[in-house]
């Protein structure tokens, strides 16, 4: 159980910038949440406050039991798994078994449990085939999907995928997708940060807006995509079948229909 | 009249053993806006880089059959000289940076060419109109945002009077405000200027709205081509299998078509077609 909780938190990069201010928040085990907002918004910022990787200059983060500021993001990264959008930031390893072992290794597996947990992640994503092969030789999707089950791996409570979906095509959105759907099941916390509107509409329960290093909304995304103020303040799109919906009116007021699924039901 | 013309091209990387593109053959008339759809591994990239002539001139591979891109056949010509007749635009913008001003990022390609100096002056002050970078001249590319990075690699390619735009993703790694802003230069570049447009793109409402024509391509064959009110319609059941979305309205009209005068592909038309 990692519940999270972020309390009057304000981040001030060395040079003077405020990337994040005010912002009050609580994510409790097993939510789906989506983190949006335009390119420095503060939202990167915001989401590396629950691995450590940053530490409020004001205010603090808790991380189950855990203040970020006392601890280091070795202790942290075992509750928050972090996944970078860049796997190319993360992966280093000379195979993709040798980078699925490395952070069991380093979170104090022992070889025989590495071996099981690398051949049971490696088949949920179908990377098997792939197990000798130098993660470079793949392509992007592929060493995304490496990037991804390298973290799952551990096993972390909570894990971050930071814009999962840029750069991938049609099946590689359904494989991350459904990844997301089955942690859900299994009771982890997903926190997504991402431009995808489809995305944020049907893999998640929550969405948190982030403007101008502000949180300026906190609620369901059938919420957020009827809200226009937020909307237009923040040049979000919602999805093409929501505006449909909206358009010839169909559904309720405050409320959106967020899936070609959702609509079919209502038509 | 085409301006490009392919005729059973075939591209096979070194130490590849499929085929990146497999006995492809179309026409692009002057002016129109083409759309290429694929999963990854289709051979989209493939296509682009083949009719800039960076493959087979700068990247290694074997070429057969037909290709000719404004009566120039790129592989027998220098990608830099192909380069003032075709633009190319890619998906990170921030690897096509090395200037320290945007002034100079644009000077650059055309310094190359070996064009005068008051022909540069003009050129950069009019392609930089063009994609809405006007006064950004002594910043430095790397302080702008995605989308400014993306309209000043535009900008480049624009200053060099090139007639066709190829663009590979170009708005993969851009947030929504960058997507639009490349996305509404390079419709204006097509509609007002007249330039020829190719480009590679998964945001399929998108290109909904904007093409006049799709390539849909699957390991690196042409599967069809037809315009987005011909082709989506008919994948909505197979998304999977050619790995592509149809745009939303499009997956909805078809399965309550008894709610809809006819098959939409846009927003617009959606609307339009629905019946109340």
């Amino acid at each position: 159980m990692t519940n999270i909780k972020v309390a009057n938190l304000q981040h001030t990069y060395p040079n003077g910038v405020v990337a994040v201010e005010n912002v009050d928040v609580e994510i409790k085990q097993g939510e789906q949440i989506s983190v949006v907002g335009q390119n420095g918004s503060g939202k990167t910022t915001l989401v590396k406050h629950w691995n450590g990787l940053l530490k409020p200059t004001q205010g603090t983060v808790h991380i189950g039991e855990l203040e970020t500021s006392e601890h280091s993001v070795n202790v942290l990264a075992r509750k928050v798994g972090y996944v970078f959008q860049n796997p190319n930031h993360q992966i280093f390893a000379a195979s993709v078994q040798d980078e699925l072992e490395f952070g069991l290794r380093n979170i104090g597996n022992s070889e025989e449990e590495i071996k099981e947990k690398v051949v049971a992640i490696s088949e949920e994503f179908g990377l098997t085939e792939y197990l000798a092969t130098n993660p470079y030789r793949l392509g992007f999707s592929l060493r995304k999907t490496v990037g991804m089950a390298s973290i799952i791996a551990m096993e972390p409570d909570v894990i971050v995928l930071d814009e999962p979906t840029t750069g991938q095509d049609y099946l590689g959105i359904k494989a991350i997708r459904s990844s997301i759907k089955k942690l859900k099941e299994q009771g982890k916390t997903v926190i997504v940060v991402s431009h995808d509107m489809p995305l944020v509409a049907e893999e998640t329960d929550r969405v948190l807006v982030m403007c101008d290093t502000n949180l300026i909304f906190d609620g369901t995304p059938s919420k957020l995509f009827s809200d226009q103020s937020i909307l237009s303040q923040t040049n979000l799109l919602p999805p093409q079948i929501t505006s449909f919906m909206q358009k010839v009116n169909i559904g309720v007021e405050g409320e959106s229909f967020l899936s070609v699924d959702d609509a079919l039901k209502a038509l | 009249m085409s301006v490009i013309k392919v005729e059973n091209l075939t591209v096979q990387y070194a130490g590849e053993e499929t085929n990146a593109l497999d006995g492809v053959s179309f026409e692009i008339e002057k002016g129109e806006f083409v759309a290429l759809l694929g999963a990854h591994g289709a051979g989209k990239t493939t296509l682009c880089l083949s009719l800039n002539g960076i493959v087979p001139n700068m990247i290694n591979a074997d070429m057969y059959g037909a290709i000719e891109v404004l009566g120039e056949v790129p592989p027998k010509i220098p990608v830099r000289q192909l380069a003032a007749k075709v633009g190319s635009i890619f998906d990170n913008p921030e690897f096509q940076m090395s200037q320290l001003t945007v002034f100079e990022e644009v000077a650059l390609g055309l310094q190359n060419l070996g064009v005068d100096k008051d022909t540069i002056e003009i050129n950069i002050k009019e392609s930089l109109k063009l994609v809405g970078l006007e006064g950004f001249e002594e910043r430095s590319p790397f302080e702008i945002s995605g989308g400014q990075q993306q309209r000043l690699a535009m900008a480049s390619a624009l200053a060099m009077k090139p007639e066709i735009l190829i663009l590979d993703e170009p708005t993969s790694n851009l947030d929504p405000i960058g997507k639009e802003e490349v996305f509404s230069v390079t419709r204006s570049l097509n509609q007002e200027e007249g330039l020829t447009v190719v480009i590679a793109e998964h945001e399929v409402e998108v290109i909904a709205e904007f093409a006049d024509n799709l390539i849909l391509l699957e390991n690196g064959r042409i599967n069809e081509i037809g315009t987005p009110q011909e082709i989506f319609p008919k994948f909505v059941d197979y998304q999977e299998a050619i790995g592509v979305r149809v745009p939303q309205v499009t997956e909805l009209a078809t399965k309550k078509d008894n709610l809809f005068s006819g098959v939409p592909v846009t927003i617009e038309e959606s609307f339009r077609m629905f019946k109340k």
